[in-house]
C-alpha cells in the first residue's frame, strides 16, 4: 500500500498531463496551473528541510572539528545574518542599537547551536545563549528606531540586507562565473591535441571556427574562411545535435512513459 | 540736407507706388486641386467564428477584401475592427483600475486598515459587475457602443479578437456571450471610411481536442504502442540486444576503484529539478551506485541544488542501502543539501572534490553553466569523471573534461542498462524503432518535398 498510493498518483496525474496538452479547453488549463502551484507550495516547504539539512551538516562538521570546519561558521553567520537583515528594516535615518541587536542575535543562535552538539560545559553555552536571547528582545523591545517586518518587504530594503547581497554575494558569484574562462582554455588545450587523425579534425575546424570569430584575423581570412566557418557551424555541427535532440525527445517520452506506467521504479528508491 | 530730402521722397513715391499697384492687383484664390476622396468600397462577406483550437476567449474574423484596396481606386490603407461592447465595460474598467490601486497602496503599508476595507468593497463591487458583464452583451443594440478592438493592414483579410481568459483583465473577453462586428475600410483620411455589413452574433468557447496536433497525438499513440508492444515481448523472455555503453560499465570499475583508493564518490545530480526527466533518470542510477558503494562500503556524497531532489536522493539512497542489506550503514548527511544558487553551488562542490578527493565523480542529470566548472576542478582532483546530461549545449564540455560521457538519450538508457531488466530494456528497442522511423520519415519527407507531394507534407504540419 505504501507503494501503490504513489505509483496511483504518478499514473493518474501524469496521464492527465498527457492529455492535457491536448485539451486546451479552459478547465484543462485550470487544473493544469493548479497542478502547477502545487510544485510551488512543495518547493517552500522542502526548502526548510534543506535548511535543516545545511545546518545538520555544518554542525556536524564543527562538532566534530573537521578539516576546514572554519568555514561552517561563516555560512551560519550569513544564513542567519541574512535573515536577520531580511525580517527587519529602519523606520528613520537612525541604526539606533541595531548592531548591537544583530550581534546579540547571532550570539545567541551560536550559543543554541554549541548547547545542541557540545558534550561538556553544555550549562555554560545554555545560559549564555539564554543571555544573548534576553539581551536581543529587550533590545527589539526599547529600541525604536528599527521594527520587524514578517509579513511585508520592508526588509529587502534594509541597507544591510542589500550590502551583503550586492557587494558580496554578487562579486563572489560574478568571481566564480569568470572562472569559467580558465578552464575553457585549458579544457581546450586538453581537447585540441592533435593525438591522431579525430583529434586533428577537431583542431582543424577548432582553429577555423576561433578565427572567425577573431577580430583581428579576418583582415587576412577573408571571405571564404568566414564561409567556411559558417558552413561547419551550420551543416555538419547542427546536422549532429538534431540527432542527438531527437535522440533526448524519444528518451524524455520512453522515460516518461515508463514512469508512468509504473515501469521505472528508481525515483522511489525501488529499481 | 537737399540729397537727403531727395531721397526720403523717391523712397516715399516708391511706397506709394507700390501700394497702389498691390491695391491693383487682383488677388485670385487658389485652386483647390484636391478633390474630396471618394469613400472606398466597403469589404464583402464579413464573418466572425469562434478561433479553433484554444480555450476560448477568442474570435476569428474573415472578410474578402475591398475593391479599392490595391486595385480600384487603391484608397484603403489598413481595416479597422470594430465590437459592440456594453456601456457597463467603462463602469468595469474604473473599477478595475480603483481596485489596483488599492492592492498597490496595500503594498506599502495600511496602518488605519482603511485601504484594506476600500480594497474588500472594491472587490466586492467588481465581483458583482463581473457577474453581470456576460448578461450586458445580450442588450444589443442597447446601451453599448462601437469599441474598436484593433486594425489590420491593407491586403490583410482576417483579424483574431483574442482577449483575457482572466476576469481581472482588462481585455476580458467572455465566453458565451453575443459578440457584434463591423470592418471599415479606412483610407489615408482617417475620417473618410467606410463600414461593412453588421455580423453576429457570435460566441467564443474552447475546444475539447485540439486539432491541430493530431500529428503529435498519433505519434505518441504510435510509441506508446511500441513501448508497451516489446516490454511486453521482453517479459515473455525475448533476447533484446542493447549496445554497451562504456559510461555506465565504467560505474562498476570507478566504485572498485574508489574501494580500493579508500576515497568518497561524488555523485552530483545537477541544477535541474525533481520534475526534470533529466534528474529522475539520475535517481535511477544513483539508486544503482548507491547500492554498489553499500555493497562494497564506500563512502558517498551527495550534494543536491534543490530541496525536493535531496529528499528524493535521500530516500533512493536509503533504499538501495536496505537493498544491499546494510541499512545501518546508511547516513541521512550522505545527501545534502548547499544552496539553491548556481555558482555558490560550483563553489561548494570545488571544494568538496579539492578537500576529499574523490576517487570517482559521477555528473547525472542537468548541466548548465557550472559543467565544465565542476568537470575541470574533478579533473584536477585527479578524479575518474563519468558524466551524463541532456543538455546539449554542456555535452562538448562533458566530452573534453570527463573519462567518460553519456550522450543525451544514453543517459536515459543507462538505467535500464545498468538493472537489465527485461521490461526497461524493451523500452529502449522501442526508442531504437522509433528513430529507425524517422529517419526513414525524414527521407521520405525530403523526396516529397523536392516532388512537391505536399498532401504528404501537410500530413506531419502541427497547428498551435
Amino acid at each position: 500500500m505504501k507503494r501503490q498510493i504513489p505509483f496511483a498518483l504518478v499514473f493518474i496525474f501524469g496521464a492527465f498531463m498527457i492529455f492535457q496538452y491536448f485539451i486546451p479547453h479552459e478547465t484543462s488549463e485550470w487544473v493544469y496551473e493548479f497542478l502547477l502551484d502545487w510544485i510551488i507550495i512543495i518547493g517552500i516547504f522542502a526548502l526548510a528541510l534543506g535548511i535543516w539539512s545545511l545546518l545538520r551538516v555544518s554542525m556536524d562538521k564543527i562538532k566534530n572539528k573537521k578539516e576546514n570546519y572554519v568555514y561552517s561558521y561563516l555560512i551560519l553567520f550569513g544564513l542567519f545574518g541574512e535573515i536577520i537583515f531580511g525580517f527587519t528594516a529602519f523606520n528613520g535615518e537612525s541604526w539606533g542599537f541595531y548592531i548591537p541587536f544583530v550581534v546579540c542575535a547571532l550570539l545567541a543562535i551560536g550559543m543554541v547551536i554549541h548547547t545542541m552538539i557540545s558534550t561538556g560545559k553544555r550549562t555554560t553555552f545554555a545560559g549564555l545563549s539564554v543571555l544573548f536571547i534576553l539581551l536581543s528582545v529587550l533590545i527589539s523591545i526599547f529600541d525604536n528606531s528599527w521594527s520587524f517586518h514578517f509579513s511585508s518587504a520592508e526588509g529587502v530594503q534594509n541597507p544591510m540586507f542589500r550590502s551583503f547581497f550586492d557587494h558580496i554575494l554578487i562579486p563572489v558569484l560574478s568571481t566564480m562565473f569568470a572562472l569559467l574562462a580558465f578552464f575553457i582554455a585549458s579544457a581546450a588545450y586538453r581537447a585540441f591535441r592533435a593525438r591522431n587523425l579525430l583529434a586533428t579534425l577537431l583542431l582543424v575546424a577548432a582553429l577555423i571556427v576561433m578565427m572567425r570569430f577573431n577580430p583581428w584575423v579576418p583582415v587576412i581570412y577573408g571571405d571564404y574562411g568566414a564561409k567556411l566557418s559558417n558552413w561547419l557551424m551550420n551543416v555538419p555541427n547542427l546536422a549532429a545535435q538534431r540527432a542527438i535532440v531527437i535522440g533526448i525527445g524519444l528518451g524524455i517520452v520512453a522515460t516518461a512513459l515508463k514512469i508512468i506506467l509504473g515501469i521505472e521504479r528508481g525515483y522511489m528508491g525501488k529499481g | 540736407m537737399k540729397l537727403k530730402t531727395v531721397i526720403f521722397i523717391c523712397l516715399l513715391l516708391l511706397a506709394t507706388i507700390s501700394v497702389s499697384a498691390q491695391e491693383g492687383t487682383e488677388v485670385v484664390p487658389e485652386a483647390d486641386t484636391t478633390e474630396q476622396m471618394p469613400p472606398p468600397a466597403p469589404i464583402s462577406m464579413l464573418t466572425a467564428t469562434d478561433t479553433d483550437n484554444d480555450n476560448g476567449h477568442s474570435v476569428t474574423l474573415t472578410w474578402e477584401a475591398s475593391p479599392d484596396d490595391g486595385q480600384g481606386a487603391g484608397t484603403v490603407m489598413f481595416y479597422e475592427i470594430f465590437r459592440w461592447v456594453p456601456l457597463m465595460r467603462d463602469t468595469v474598467e474604473q473599477v478595475r483600475s480603483e481596485l489596483a490601486n488599492a492592492e498597490q497602496e496595500l503594498d506599502i503599508g495600511d496602518p488605519t486598515g482603511e485601504i484594506k476595507e476600500r480594497r474588500n468593497r472594491l472587490r466586492d463591487e467588481y465581483a458583482g459587475l463581473l457577474s453581470r458583464y456576460s448578461d450586458a452583451y445580450g442588450q444589443y443594440p442597447n446601451n453599448g457602443i462601437w469599441k474598436s478592438v484593433g486594425v489590420s493592414p491593407s491586403g490583410d483579410t482576417n483579424f483574431v479578437d483574442k482577449g483575457s481568459k482572466k476576469r481581472e483583465a482588462f481585455d476580458y473577453l467572455p465566453d458565451y456571450c453575443d459578440f457584434y462586428y463591423q470592418v471599415f475600410a479606412v483610407t489615408s483620411d482617417d475620417e473618410i471610411r467606410t463600414g461593412s455589413e453588421i455580423f453576429g452574433p457570435v460566441h467564443s468557447y474552447g475546444q475539447l481536442f485540439n486539432t491541430g496536433r493530431i500529428p503529435i497525438f498519433a505519434a505518441v499513440l504510435f510509441f506508446c504502442f511500441m513501448t508497451i508492444y516489446f516490454v511486453q515481448k521482453a517479459k515473455k523472455g525475448a533476447d533484446l540486444y542493447v549496445r554497451p555503453l562504456a559510461g555506465i560499465e565504467a560505474v562498476d570499475d570507478a566504485i572498485g576503484r574508489a574501494t580500493e583508493m579508500g576515497k568518497p564518490i561524488l555523485y552530483v545530480l545537477g541544477l535541474g529539478t525533481a520534475s526534470d526527466v533529466a534528474t529522475i533518470a539520475s535517481f535511477t542510477i544513483l539508486g544503482r551506485v548507491a547500492k554498489k558503494v553499500a555493497e562494497y562500503q564506500t563512502a558517498l556524497i551527495v550534494p543536491t541544488y534543490d530541496p525536493i531532489v535531496m529528499t528524493v536522493a535521500q530516500e533512493v539512497v536509503k533504499s538501495a542501502y536496505i537493498d544491499a542489506g546494510r541499512p545501518d550503514d546508511f547516513k541521512e548527511d550522505t545527501v545534502h543539501f548547499v544552496t539553491q544558487s548556481q555558482f555558490a553551488y560550483v563553489a561548494a562542490v570545488n571544494g568538496t572534490m579539492l578537500r576529499e578527493l574523490p576517487a570517482t565523480n559521477v555528473y547525472m542529470g542537468k548541466f548548465f553553466a557550472e559543467s565544465l566548472l565542476l568537470a575541470e576542478t574533478g579533473a584536477v582532483a585527479g578524479s575518474i569523471q563519468i558524466a551524463g546530461t541532456d543538455e546539449i549545449a554542456q555535452i562538448p564540455f562533458f566530452i573534453v573534461a570527463c573519462d567518460y560521457t553519456l550522450i543525451g538519450e544514453e543517459l536515459y538508457a543507462a538505467s535500464a542498462y545498468l538493472g537489465r531488466e527485461p521490461v526497461l530494456l524493451g523500452s529502449l528497442k522501442a526508442q531504437d524503432w522509433a528513430k529507425a522511423a524517422i529517419v526513414i520519415l525524414g527521407i521520405t519527407g525530403l523526396i516529397a518535398a523536392n516532388l512537391g507531394w505536399t498532401y504528404f507534407t501537410d500530413l506531419f504540419q502541427v497547428m498551435n
